[in-house]
């Protein structure tokens, strides 16, 4: 067997690489696995990190199946701690971590294993941007990268050659805003509480989301000033709770969403007018050409960030693939189709060689399209002149405060929650 | 090889029921009544009876955020009643929800029952045709088949701040500014409460005035009562094992939602379902049996009670 028969996906992954790459792969055979069985990789992780696209590019590069699991989010950190052998990649949020790596189903990935490992976005790697410190209040990645061991159920204190996940995407959130139905100027999160907008604004029943959304708010008005909004004490869960039912008491809140469609139905049907809401809302709206703007405060961002990682149970070809496509994943492509929905992926400068030149200045540094803006499936999503809310990447990722967390005192934290919906 | 297990099954199948048959000739009752009744009783054990007594079982042990441990506390039952003395005179949380589930039960329950009479009355006793009572009967059923779900959202345009009805309502004069109460408040959860149940009140309602003998109907008249005294005389009495089990329908139902009330509601709302919900999704599983089995319970106490009122058994 000298050359590939059946599947062509290596050859045709070198055309990208360039002509003199192509030479060596017609000479050089393709791994014989490939050839004669490809390998399915079960990847468990929510509908919104789906994208057939590149599923579809992956199977047609690598030879590899993805199979896509879809649940949401509380339901992928279920399966992680129930059935680890159901899926064989889980592409999950930083902040599950401390839930999901002490149950002893994840297990480290091999750094020396992953082509890119150095060129990892600092902001993830470090909790770094441009070599300045973002916030860290609540669980930052850089905080939970890293293992021990491949088997380790904490996490260590420094950079190891175990990772617990490797990004896929992330993104700063704020609040969005109907500019339509607003005639004053929002820059701070004490506007979500502005009695100006009572009746007409909306924040998230996720408890462990919608408490720092709250925080951040109150802080903003300067009600008080917490250690770590992340990681709050009972005083500070009790003081915000009071103060979020004495605002539902007002009236202050329209309703609390918690799904991406109904902050878009919301948004959209003019119900709330300000809220905390997901960056592809914001979009989503917008393409239903409702104004919308994704408006950056203050006191800065809540983020969050998502990464692959493997299940306690892989092993043989099926991690060989986990790995192959994880590689890949960095590897440019996906990371241009992602930053095209205005997510961030984990590796910029690949993701560069796959934008053009023009929409690299778009999402990433803050200046006016030159051309219009169309999002992977060809929809419309910018005219030319637009620039992007927040402006570049590293005054979006820069001006991170906090990120989405799981608390020490979690029970607690949702106990007082459910009486706050209650009240 | 399907085939043959079939035959197999079938011939086996034979052999039981006659055996079952002869037994049964032999002594008037014997297998063939518990055989007619395994199916049933398995799929109950199976998906009832098993499952409840895991949620029972876990209700009582322990858990961290990444794990549950076998163990024997009722600390889960202590924390789902958590500061409920110390905070008299004022409400719990858990009390709370469930004088306001309570209060949709009792809200929803009138409102189906005065909906689902009536329409069960005139069905019974004012169309006359058996065809034309069979195509109005199915046209009561139309909701159903749709989604709950997509019968619950087609009223958020309908009823909301930019909806259809407050803006008719502006442009007759009525008001002039859109009215907020209409959506996302205790009127909308009542509202498609009643819209999702009210047919749950009809069919049992309408079974029971079936029944009822029209010659009774119509010695009540020539005893001289006017129609009101016939109603409440004759029929609600006669209809009394239909409203009964109409009535555990909607209030069993009504008590374990969360979906209507979580979307019409704006999430504002809480619910015992909502709560058992949020729990689980955080991996508080003993805390949600915890609290599924005071549900449980807190139903079954209704539903007994109801039962306390009608002896269903004899009227059936």
């Amino acid at each position: 067997m000298t050359r590939p028969t059946g599947r062509s996906g290596p050859t045709r992954r070198a055309v990208l690489k360039g002509g003199a790459a192509m030479a060596g792969a017609a000479a050089f055979p393709a791994p014989f696995v490939h050839a004669q069985d490809p390998v399915t990789l079960r990847y468990l992780s929510t509908a919104v990190n789906q994208s057939p696209a590149i599923a579809e590019k992956a199977s047609e590069e690598l030879g590899i199946n993805i199979e896509y699991i879809a649940v949401n989010t509380d339901e992928v950190a279920r399966r992680v701690i129930t059935q680890p052998n159901s899926f064989d990649l889980v592409d999950t949020e930083y902040f599950a971590l401390p839930n999901l790596v002490p149950s002893g189903n994840m297990k480290g990935m091999d750094a020396k294993r992953i082509d890119r490992i150095g060129d990892l976005a600092s902001v993830i790697a470090s909790g770094t941007v441009e070599g300045e410190a973002v916030g860290w209040d609540g669980t930052a990645p850089h905080e939970v990268l890293y293992l021990g061991d491949q088997t380790a159920t904490s996490f260590a204190g420094e950079p190891t050659d175990w990772i617990t996940l490797i990004p896929t995407t992330y993104n700063a959130d704020t609040l969005g805003i109907r500019p339509d139905l607003i005639d004053k100027d929002i820059t701070s999160w004490a506007s979500l509480l502005d009695p100006d907008f009572a009746g007409k604004s909306a924040i998230l029943n996720i408890p462990s989301i919608g408490i720092m959304d709250a925080a951040m708010a109150l802080e903003a008005r300067g009600d008080i000033s917490y250690g770590d909004k992340g990681n709050m004490t009972r005083e500070e869960i009790d003081f915000t709770i009071e103060k979020l039912i004495e605002a539902k008491r007002d009236g202050q809140f329209r309703a609390f969403w918690s799904n991406f469609q109904e902050s878009v139905n919301l948004m959209a049907s003019g119900e709330v007018v300000i809220q905390s809401m997901w960056s592809p809302a914001v979009t989503a709206v917008r393409t239903q050409g409702i104004p919308c703007i994704y408006q950056p405060l203050d006191e800065g961002y809540r983020a969050w960030a998502s990464g692959f990682g493997l299940p306690r149970t892989i092993d043989g070809r099926k991690e060989d693939a986990a790995y192959e496509f994880i590689n890949w994943f960095l590897s440019g492509w996906a990371g241009a189709h992602l930053s095209k929905q205005g997510y961030y992926p984990a590796v910029l400068e690949t993701a560069k060689e796959y934008m053009e030149p023009y929409e690299w200045a778009y999402w990433y540094e803050g200046e006016a399209a030159e051309e219009d803006i169309y999002a992977p499936d060809g929809r419309l999503l910018e005219e030319a002149g637009a620039v992007r809310d927040g402006g570049s990447y590293a005054e979006r990722m820069g001006s991170v405060a906090c990120w989405n967390a799981v608390m020490d005192e979690n029970e607690y934290m949702v106990r007082k929650w459910n009486e706050f919906i209650a009240a | 090889m399907s085939d043959t297990a079939d035959t197999i099954a079938e011939t086996r199948g034979n052999r039981v029921s006659a055996r079952a048959r002869r037994a049964s000739r032999r002594e008037g009752h014997g297998a063939a009544p518990y055989l007619q009744a395994a199916p049933m009783a398995l799929v109950f054990l199976v998906f009832f009876l098993l499952p409840l007594a895991a949620t029972i079982v876990v209700s009582f042990w322990q858990y961290t955020q990444y794990s549950i441990e076998p163990a024997f506390t009722a600390q889960n039952y202590g924390e789902v009643f958590g500061g409920c003395l110390a905070r008299l005179p004022d409400l719990c949380t858990t009390f709370e929800t469930y004088l306001s589930t309570l209060k949709f039960g009792v809200i929803v329950w009138a409102c189906t029952l005065t909906l689902g009479f009536t329409v069960a009355y005139f069905l019974a006793f004012h169309v006359r045709s058996l065809k034309v009572q069979v195509i109005f009967f199915l046209l009561c059923t139309i909701p159903f088949w749709t989604s709950i779900v997509i019968r619950m959202i087609s009223w958020i345009p309908l009823l909301g701040r930019n909806g259809l009805v407050n803006q008719a309502l502006i442009s007759m004069g009525v008001t002039d500014t859109p009215l907020e109460w209409l959506l996302y408040s205790d009127f909308a959860v009542v509202l498609a409460l009643t819209h999702l149940y009210t047919l749950f009140m009809v069919v049992p309602i309408f079974n029971s005035l079936m029944r009822i003998d029209r010659s009774l109907i119509e010695a009540a008249r020539d005893a001289g009562a006017s129609d009101l005294q016939t109603l409440t005389a004759v029929i609600i009495p006669l209809a009394r094992p239909g409203i009964l089990i109409g009535s555990i329908f909607v209030l069993t139902v009504v008590l374990g939602d969360f979906l209507t009330i979580g979307i019409m509601g704006g999430q504002q709302i809480a619910s015992v379902g909502k709560i058992i919900q949020t729990q689980m999704q955080f991996l508080q599983f003993p805390l949600a049996a915890a609290n599924a089995v005071i549900l449980l319970v807190a139903v079954l106490a209704g539903v007994w009670a109801l039962l306390k009122l009608v002896d269903i058994r004899k009227e059936l």
